[in-house]
């Protein structure tokens, strides 16, 4: 296996060949906030919270997307990085309807997390309230588009991990919208097995079960990884 | 964009005199003052420091005293009502805390700007889901009329410090306002002081 090796924050790190600037920062011991990634999915370095900083100057890159590269020098939590990283989730609250109160997933929700990590006390932009709906029409779960951040976990999970692919991604700019199949009825969708997954990996209160109700849900965002390493390396971590 | 993180110059300075405290109730569910009330005995050692000049579970005064220290605005700013109170305490308050989701995010009583407008509100309210005596509520000067758009208070008042939470725990409510007694600012960051909901 060959190795490259690199700075975090003046840090020297090893990390194995085609491993992510992620992977570099969480081997020098720096947790980045992430939102979209998920082990055991394919990056797409949505958010932009894990942004960082390359010591030789240029444009900030997403670590969860960028291969680590030998004699990189990258910076993780700059004074501007720790702006942006503030901006980015203040974005996502002022940009959906995201009312903790009564989500169903109030105390167990990546976004409160990570409201939390970057020191988020509030939103200096204005809500914008947007025009969304709930798409109650699978017999087990729901899709409250209100509460969808566009990290496209489900979108990956159900393509990569179930091989269903009843999610995507249409429209663009804010009309941007997570659709099952062709944009139909989730409940009339032949291709979903129902496996649930997708609710599973959901970072926020979007894909829910509908037995639960305020403060309920508990997802399994780690079902990914575990259904990866068991198929591709024949390892049942949680036997 | 105003963003203004306290500073110890901002924060009370009166340690030996008593803290003039004054809480608010804007809209909101009065859930943030129930959590404030769950100090329990807590609000002895309060007692003893501060004087409380106006409040809705403390006080009978109806207008807002000068010379407030510290003042507590529990609420979103969603009527007229809301909003001269808004403006009033903050030119007689040294320090405003927004305490609370809905004075920070608007929260559940901002879920009306969803819709177009007061009338829209209203109607929707008081006429489409009424089981009997549908009517829209008119009485100038007396029932307060709606704002286009229920806003969270730092878009009406420049606050000096947010306390979210729905409602913020007492225990929150206590590592916040503790230090501002004895002139410090609070250290608002990790998950038991900023998470919300």
């Amino acid at each position: 296996m060959s190795v490259v090796t690199l700075r975090v924050n003046g840090q020297e790190v090893a990390v194995p060949a085609g491993a992510s600037l992620l992977e570099a920062a969480r081997a020098a011991g720096v947790e980045l906030p992430t939102l979209c990634h998920l082990e055991g999915l394919t990056p797409v370095g949505a958010c932009r919270l894990c942004l960082v900083a390359p010591e030789a100057g240029g444009r900030l890159l997403p670590a969860c997307a960028t291969e680590a590269a030998e004699g990189m020098a990258i910076r993780t939590d700059t004074e501007e990085l720790q702006r942006y990283r503030r901006m980015a989730v203040e974005l996502f609250f002022a940009e959906g309807n995201h009312v903790c109160a009564f989500c169903v997933a109030n105390g167990d929700c990546e976004l409160q997390d990570v409201a939390v990590a970057v020191g988020m006390d509030h939103s200096r932009f204005p809500y914008r309230y947007p025009h969304r709906h709930v798409d109650a029409s699978h017999p087990q779960f729901a899709l409250d588009h209100h509460r969808c951040i566009l990290c496209t976990r489900c979108v990956r999970v159900c393509d990569e991990i179930e091989g269903a692919h009843v999610w995507d991604v249409a429209m663009r700019g804010s009309q941007c919208t997570i659709i099952a199949g062709l944009d139909e009825p989730w409940g009339d969708v032949e291709a979903c097995t129902s496996c649930g997954k997708c609710v599973d990996v959901c970072p926020t209160g979007a894909l829910f079960r509908k037995e639960d109700t305020t403060a309920e849900k508990h997802p399994h965002a780690e079902r990914a990884e575990l259904l990866r390493r068991a198929r591709e390396q024949h390892q049942w971590s949680n036997q | 964009m105003p963003d203004t993180p306290p500073s110890p110059a901002d924060a009370p300075a009166a340690v030996s005199a008593k803290l003039r405290l004054a809480t608010v109730w804007l809209a909101g569910c009065s859930g943030c003052h129930m959590s404030f009330l769950d100090l329990d005995e807590f609000l002895f050692d309060l007692a003893e420091r501060a004087e409380v000049v106006f409040s809705p579970v403390a006080s009978d005064l109806k207008a807002f005293p000068e010379n407030v220290d510290l003042c507590l605005v529990e609420g979103a700013v969603a009527n007229v009502d809301n909003l001269e109170l808004a403006l009033t305490l903050r030119q007689h308050s040294r320090m405003v805390v927004s305490f609370g989701d809905c004075a920070v995010t608007a929260n559940v009583p901002g879920l009306r700007n969803l819709l177009t407008g007061p009338e829209a509100v209203l109607e929707r309210g008081y006429v489409e889901l009424a089981d009997s005596g549908a009517q829209l509520p008119h009485a100038p000067g007396i029932v307060p009329e709606l704002l286009e758009k229920v806003l969270p208070l730092h878009e009406v008042i420049p606050v000096d410090l947010y306390l979210p939470g729905c409602p913020p725990s007492a225990e929150r409510i206590r590592a916040a306002i503790e230090p501002l007694l004895h002139g410090q600012p609070p250290r608002m960051e990790g998950a038991s002081m900023l998470r919300f909901g």
